[in-house]
């Protein structure tokens, strides 16, 4: 099936990053994958799958297991003039290649004074709520927004999912795309004719009460909580930032000036995590606007829990409501 | 001097209390692991789940040769392990149920196992993980004691894919450096995950991977108990006496998927088929008793006892505690932390002003 004729039809996440990923290696000879089991099994997740078989092995390449070995060689690859695509295969298996990732994919361009471009896109399935522990159910987000010359954006519906992966690899910055693995197979949804620009943030509830900000994994349960508000007669107006590095900060001011209030919640740990950096800028920027202190609704500041405390220790639809109760009784 | 060779298996059965023994924890952590998959799959068990079916005789052999003052770090496949390293079914089974009276509080899960009381310093679910702590315990282990025949000594496990990893090649060329008691032991089942060794190692002969760092290397038949006893007695003399890290490679099956959930659809029927053929639990059993070793009764009372054992596991994990949210907080660090962030589920991040109009 040609990647064109998607557009239109409804697709599961994971089967919306399979065509995506597909359309970009149509479209750009200089587009190769690796990562453990991505050829011939498609990887663990089967978001690569029948691409190897398409493409050939010399273009989806099935590596050792050897995490700073794939991102390493992938800058190598990057700075010659190919468009690698990396495939971690749980969010905690980043680590290994983290001293690649922040010493060289982040800083090389920087460092020869622009003289090489990184253009790679690290994906990483994230987040929890599959009952998966420790190393399988992590949002890393925020090690890699902390580190200039890295773009993170997290994808949170089957379209964007399909368009943003493209616009990551086309991009001549290096991306670390995250995917929330939990959404891979949640809902279907129409994939949407053109793209929305990488790092703009999305209103995709307009309301009037309060604004609730995130991205990712947590996107679905905003626009739970959102719903349940209405029916409480509280119009909570949801934006998806998509972006996480750079953040769109004027759609989120923008909206918090006509909302006076903001909510913001990821499923990553609370202390440095991208909801303290959100807070910071919109209190600088829409300082009057507020009736309230940004209130932030996010994992917890421990090590990510075992299957048993998972729904506790979640930004569930329970704490995401809490959080606009007393975001609203303020 | 480097010595890398090939040891055939070449122990006969000698008939004595061993090999009950060994055929006794080969059968309790078979009928363990079955259960295992079961009680994944009723969703008893969470996160991901490898299982040692196949790889028993390398457990119970190389758990002969560990002596109770050594220490011992795994990888994320690692139940049979600690069984044979005595610990009781029950705590283990709770461990991955998640209940708080499991090894790790239920805080670990399966591929998180730990207990300092036998020495066991963790199972890691990070591929390479334990490979350089195992090396630095071994560090530690020569600040403490001298060399000799009674000295401690560290051993570290890893799969066949593992030794791809950088982790691995550091950690090797840090004991050579600084003569440390430890033995590798690469648990070469064939496959990591979906990829075979002769796709992801470009020295498939994983023994050999030592020679850049003068380690001694051996490779055992992993099906063969007394076999890999032995390697892995010799290489801890080594480590214990003169100080020499080992690398030994015992080479079994992987009988099922990665975890419970792969249904390892890369591998052909015939494969599959071939495998189980080449059961060593089966194999050690029948051969015990063609042998007198044992007869069909005995046999049958130590499996059913093994059966027992996993059910008694069973009922104790499922009547033990769930762990309590309150908890969570618990242990993130291991001092009291003035200031620290932890916040109780539910608590306000920013306190609601209760006089407010
Ligand atoms: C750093 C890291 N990368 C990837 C994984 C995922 N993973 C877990 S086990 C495994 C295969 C390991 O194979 P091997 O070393 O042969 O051990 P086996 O599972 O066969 O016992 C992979 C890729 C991981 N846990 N950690
Ligand atoms: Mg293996």
């Amino acid at each position: 099936m040609s990647a064109s004729s998607v557009i239109g039809t409804s697709l599961t996440m994971a089967k919306a990053l399979n065509e995506g990923l597909r359309k970009a290696m149509e479209d750009d000879p200089k587009v190769v994958m690796m990562g453990e089991d991505v050829g011939k099994l498609g990887g663990v997740f089967r978001i690569t799958d029948g691409l190897q078989k398409d493409f050939g092995e010399d273009r989806v390449i099935d590596t050792p297991l050897a995490e700073s070995g794939i991102v390493g060689t992938a800058v190598g690859l990057a700075i010659r003039g190919y468009r690698p695509v990396c495939e971690i295969q749980f969010d905690g298996f980043v680590f290994p290649a983290f001293d690649q990732i922040v010493s060289q994919v982040a800083k090389l361009h920087n460092r020869s004074a622009g003289q090489v471009k990184v253009p790679i896109t690290i994906r990483i399935p994230y987040g929890g709520g599959i009952g998966a522990v420790e190393h399988h159910s992590e949002s890393p987000e925020a090690y890699f927004a902390h580190t200039a010359g890295l773009k993170v954006v997290a994808c949170a519906d089957p379209s964007d999912a399909y368009w943003m992966v493209q616009q990551a690899i086309a991009d001549d910055d290096p991306v670390i795309f995250l995917e929330p693995k939990r959404r891979y197979h949640a809902a279907k949804a129409e994939i949407a004719a053109a793209p929305t620009p990488l790092h703009q943030a999305r209103v995709i509830r307009p309301g009037t009460a309060a604004t609730l900000a995130t991205y990712g994994a947590t996107v679905s349960v905003a626009l739970e909580a959102a719903e349940a508000a209405a029916a409480d007669g509280t119009q909570l107006e949801v934006i998806d930032l998509r972006s996480v590095s750079p953040i769109d900060t004027e759609t989120v001011v923008d909206s918090v000036r006509r909302t006076g209030r903001l909510l913001v919640t990821h499923e990553a740990p609370l202390s440095f995590g991208p909801a303290a950096e959100i807070a910071a800028r919109v209190q600088e920027q829409a300082f009057y606007s507020l009736e309230a202190p940004v209130l932030r609704v996010t994992g917890y500041d421990t090590p990510y829990p075992p299957s048993r405390l998972e729904n506790e220790w979640l930004p569930n639809l329970d704490r995401v409501l809490d959080g606009i109760d007393r975001l609203m009784s303020y | 001097m480097t010595v890398e060779r090939e040891s055939t298996s070449t122990s006969v059965v000698d008939p004595g209390p061993t090999w009950g023994e060994y055929y006794r924890q080969m059968s309790l952590i078979r009928a363990f692991e079955l259960r295992a998959a079961e009680m994944y799959q009723r969703a008893k068990i969470g996160g991901y789940c490898h299982l040692n079916l196949g790889e028993e005789a390398t457990v119970v052999g190389l758990m002969a040769a560990l002596e109770p003052r050594d220490y011992l770090f795994t990888t994320y496949r690692e139940h049979g392990y600690a069984l044979a390293r005595g610990l009781e079914p029950g705590p283990v089974m709770a461990e991955l149920f998640g209940k708080t009276t499991g090894v790790s509080g239920g805080r670990g899960g399966s591929m998180h196992l730990f207990d300092r009381k036998v020495r066991l310093l963790g199972g890691y679910g990070i591929v390479g993980g334990q490979i350089p702590p195992a090396t630095g315990a071994a560090l530690a282990l020569t600040y403490r004691g001298e060399p000799g025949p009674n000295a401690e000594a560290v051993m570290c496990l890893l799969g066949d894919g593992t030794t791809n990893i950088g982790a691995f090649h550091e950690s090797l060329n840090l004991a050579a450096l600084w003569h440390l008691p430890i033995v590798y032991v690469i648990v070469n089942n064939g496959l990591g995950m979906g990829t075979p060794v002769d796709r992801s190692a470009a020295e498939p002969d994983l023994y050999k991977r030592g020679c850049s760092y003068r380690i001694t290397g051996e490779r055992v038949d992993g099906d063969d108990v007394i076999a890999v006893r032995d390697a892995a007695n010799a290489a801890l003399t080594r480590a214990r006496a003169e100080r020499e890290p080992g690398l030994l490679e015992t080479v079994s099956n992987r009988l099922r998927g990665h975890s419970v959930v792969d249904p390892a659809k890369y591998r052909s029927k015939q494969e599959a088929e071939r495998l189980r053929a080449l059961d060593p639990v089966h194999a050690v059993r029948a051969r015990l008793i063609a042998e007198q070793v044992l007869d069909e009764d005995t046999a049958r009372r130590i499996d059913e006892e093994a059966e027992a054992r996993v059910d008694a596991a069973v009922a104790f994990a499922d009547a033990s505690p769930d762990p309590d949210p309150a908890t969570l907080f618990q242990h993130a660090y291991a001092t009291a932390v003035p200031n620290a962030p932890h916040r109780l589920p539910a608590d306000p991040v920013v306190p609601v002003p209760e006089l407010l109009p």
